[in-house]
């Protein structure tokens, strides 16, 4: 049996906003294994690095109750004090952020700021320097005694985000979580650096969490994928399963939206309404089916069952719309 | 850098050739001359203008601008007409230059060190108690006039605890350079302290909202990310990322001393350059008068250029330019 690195079971996690806990995610399984990336995709809103955020441990505690249970490399980490995060953090898991610019610290020099990812864990290691070189190299930082004594506004927005990746890489940690770690470059640096994320994940046989927008970069480094909407997951399955045969509507309206896939001629589709605000979820209901105009009320309203129902094996659904819902239908309601 | 330092004071030289105009013209402006408060009721008009012949102030104010500057360059400010007559303005200044700058700046660093660490303490425990206990108390020490406070202090730690002196700078020209630097530590520290207690309020206000402000930037949540303490993101990346806008200031609340110090040095009975104002202006020397102001506007803009040399010194991203 493959070595799980992340397991999520029902987790669920809640906002205290005016004094009152309003659910941002609830519910969510998901398993990454040891080599294995997971893509989380879902429009902005969904929930996507509200999950992260509770892998990490980095929600305040004093207006965000995390509750379910969340087990990296077997550890559970719900319900760790604020010392045993500390200790955690850096090096069981490691993560990239979307914008390399304001990750780092404007007013420290690169070299400290992945020494101090080190240190901060081991607090004499004497080989620190060297260790950061090697880091660098490893981003595929060639000059890098050069490198880590620069400031960040000195470096290109590539060169930032090679340097994020040194710093989650910096304790060699089992899991790597990446939070669209590509949005805020351009196309030619974002095909490098998910080049990057390849190789390291494959010579280290990590476990990655890849959390995108882009259902190419999902396509390219993707072994499995975990569809979300409204703070819940409404499909998961391998890369195959969700790009050939996608069930649920919100998936299949994803690929339907992406520009990638859309044929000469013909117009880009896009999905009608917005992602609920956490006020207006309510996860006893499929909420993406408000989105789809030509559905019946009945099965707009249905409720859905909680467990998700294995249409193949690996390739789990949400409720039962997706039996009821064809594009072909789109202009039913308007004649 | 040190060229950017010597284009700058250039640039200043026109500036101060504009203060002192404005400088000696608010001089000119001022009602009276020394002379109505120092005669006696009995001097006749005939003496009165030959004093005043004697001291040029009966010619064009552009002439005796003239003359003035003349002697700025020499050293020369005249004398003093009544805080101490006949005495060289020059030496005066030069003998309480001293105690001014060195309470000024035990003040300045007191100042910061308080007002850093109420405003760290604020951030951290946002909205808590000791939070809003901090905010109310600085709003409250900048309402009140802050004689009020200096003259609780006096009483407080002079007279009730007697632990303080009660007057003097602890310089004396016949002592060597320790028992002097000692001597004037002694004699300017429950000034500078009680200066620094009672002014944290604007670098404490700033200071509190910069660092709510920078806990909520992405470098912080890396930091996070890697497993460093909460205390010790703040005291590594935090602190100095809100201090930058600050730091700036630094160079004018040194160079502005002299404004602060008028009051506390009046109190304390502290004699530097800030009590030499206030006699001054009673005594209406103007002499002296004006050749603070001057000192004081000179100060000021080497305030801007000390603020950007520390901005540049504390910011990479400015140094590089
Ligand atoms: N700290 C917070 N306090 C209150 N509400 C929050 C907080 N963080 C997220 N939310 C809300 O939770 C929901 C999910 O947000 P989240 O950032 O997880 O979405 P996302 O899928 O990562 O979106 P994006 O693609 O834009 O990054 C949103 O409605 C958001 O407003
Ligand atoms: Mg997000």
């Amino acid at each position: 049996m493959a070595e799980k690195l992340l397991e999520a079971n029902d987790v669920s996690v809640d906002f205290r906003i005016n004094n009152e806990y309003l659910k941002a995610i609830s519910g969510i399984n998901l398993t990454i294994n040891r080599g294995k990336v997971l893509a989380l995709v879902g429009e902005s809103g969904s929930g996507k690095s509200t999950f992260a955020t509770s892998i990490m441990g980095l929600h305040n505690p004093e207006y965000t109750k995390v509750s379910g249970s969340i087990k990296v490399a077997g550890k559970e980490l719900v319900g760790l004090s604020e010392k045993e995060f500390d200790d955690y953090r850096g090096v069981s898991v490691g993560m990239i952020f979307q914008d390399p610019l304001s990750s780092l610290n404007p007013l420290m020099k690169i070299g400290d700021q992945i020494a101090e990812a080190i240190t901060v864990h081991d607090k004499n290691n004497p080989e620190v320097k060297n260790r950061v070189r090697t880091l660098l190299n490893d981003v595929g930082i060639d000059e890098e005694k050069r490198v880590a004594d620069q400031y960040p506004h000195q470096l290109s927005g590539g060169m930032r985000q090679r340097v994020m990746i040194a710093i989650a890489l910096a304790n060699e940690p089992d899991l790597i979580i990446a939070d669209e770690p590509t949005t805020a470059l351009d196309a030619i640096i974002q095909a490098q650096i998910l080049e990057l994320i390849k190789d390291i994940q494959k010579k280290k046989d990590a476990g990655v969490l890849l959390i995108t927008h882009n259902l190419d970069v999902v396509s390219e480094l993707a072994d499995d994928v975990a569809v979300m909407y409204a703070g819940q997951i409404v499909e998961k399955g391998s890369v195959e399963q969700i790009f050939e045969n996608p069930k649920h509507p919100y998936t299949r309206s994803l690929l339907k939206a992406d520009p990638n896939n859309v044929r000469p001629g013909e117009e880009l589709y896009s999905i009608p309404g917005t992602v609920p605000s956490l006020a207006e979820m309510d996860f006893n209901k499929d909420s993406f089916l408000q989105r789809v105009p030509w559905l019946d009320e009945k099965v707009v309203n249905a409720d859905v069952p909680e467990q998700m129902e294995e249409v193949e094996p690996g390739h789990f659904v949400r409720g039962t719309a997706w039996k009821d819902f064809s594009f072909d239908d789109v202009n039913r309601n308007e004649d | 850098m040190f060229k950017t330092i010597v284009r700058r004071v250039l640039i200043m030289l026109p500036q101060i050739f504009f203060v002192s105009i404005l400088i000696f013209m608010l001089a000119q402006l001022m009602p009276g001359d020394p002379f109505y408060g120092n005669l006696n009721p009995n001097s006749d008009v005939a003496t009165i203008e030959r004093m005043r012949h004697a001291a040029g102030l009966d010619l064009p104010w552009y002439e005796q601008y003239v003359r003035w500057v003349v002697n700025v360059f020499h050293g020369d400010f005249g004398t003093s007409y009544t805080v101490n007559k006949g005495v060289a303005v020059s030496e005066i200044i030069g003998q309480r230059i001293w105690p001014t700058v060195s309470m000024g700046i035990i003040a300045t660093i007191l100042t910061y060190f308080f007002a850093m660490s109420q405003a760290l303490i604020s951030a951290r425990n946002e909205n808590k108690r000791i939070d809003k206990f901090l905010v109310v108390w600085n709003t409250l020490t900048s309402a009140v006039p802050s004689f009020v406070f200096y003259f609780v202090m006096m009483v407080l730690f002079v007279y009730v605890i007697p632990i303080f002196p009660s007057s003097g700078t602890g310089i004396d020209e016949t002592q060597g350079f320790f028992t002097n630097f000692f001597g004037n530590l002694y004699h300017a520290f429950l000034p500078a302290l009680t200066i620094a207690l009672f002014s944290t309020n604007s670098v404490f206000q700033y200071l509190r909202s910069n660092l709510l402000d920078q806990q909520a930037q992405d470098y912080v949540r890396t930091a996070r990310a890697k497993g460093v303490q909460i205390k010790d993101v703040f005291r590594k990346h935090i602190l100095r990322n809100a201090f930058l806008p600050i730091a700036s200031g630094i160079g004018y609340s040194i160079t502005g001393v002299l404004g602060g110090a008028m009051f506390a040095e009046t109190v304390f009975g502290y004699p530097g350059l800030g009590a030499l104002f206030v006699q001054a202006l009673s005594g209406r020397d103007y002499t002296i008068i004006t050749a603070l102001m001057l000192l004081q506007g000179i100060l000021s803009l080497f305030g801007g250029l000390l603020s950007d040399i520390i901005s540049a010194w504390v910011d990479p991203r400015i140094r590089v330019k």
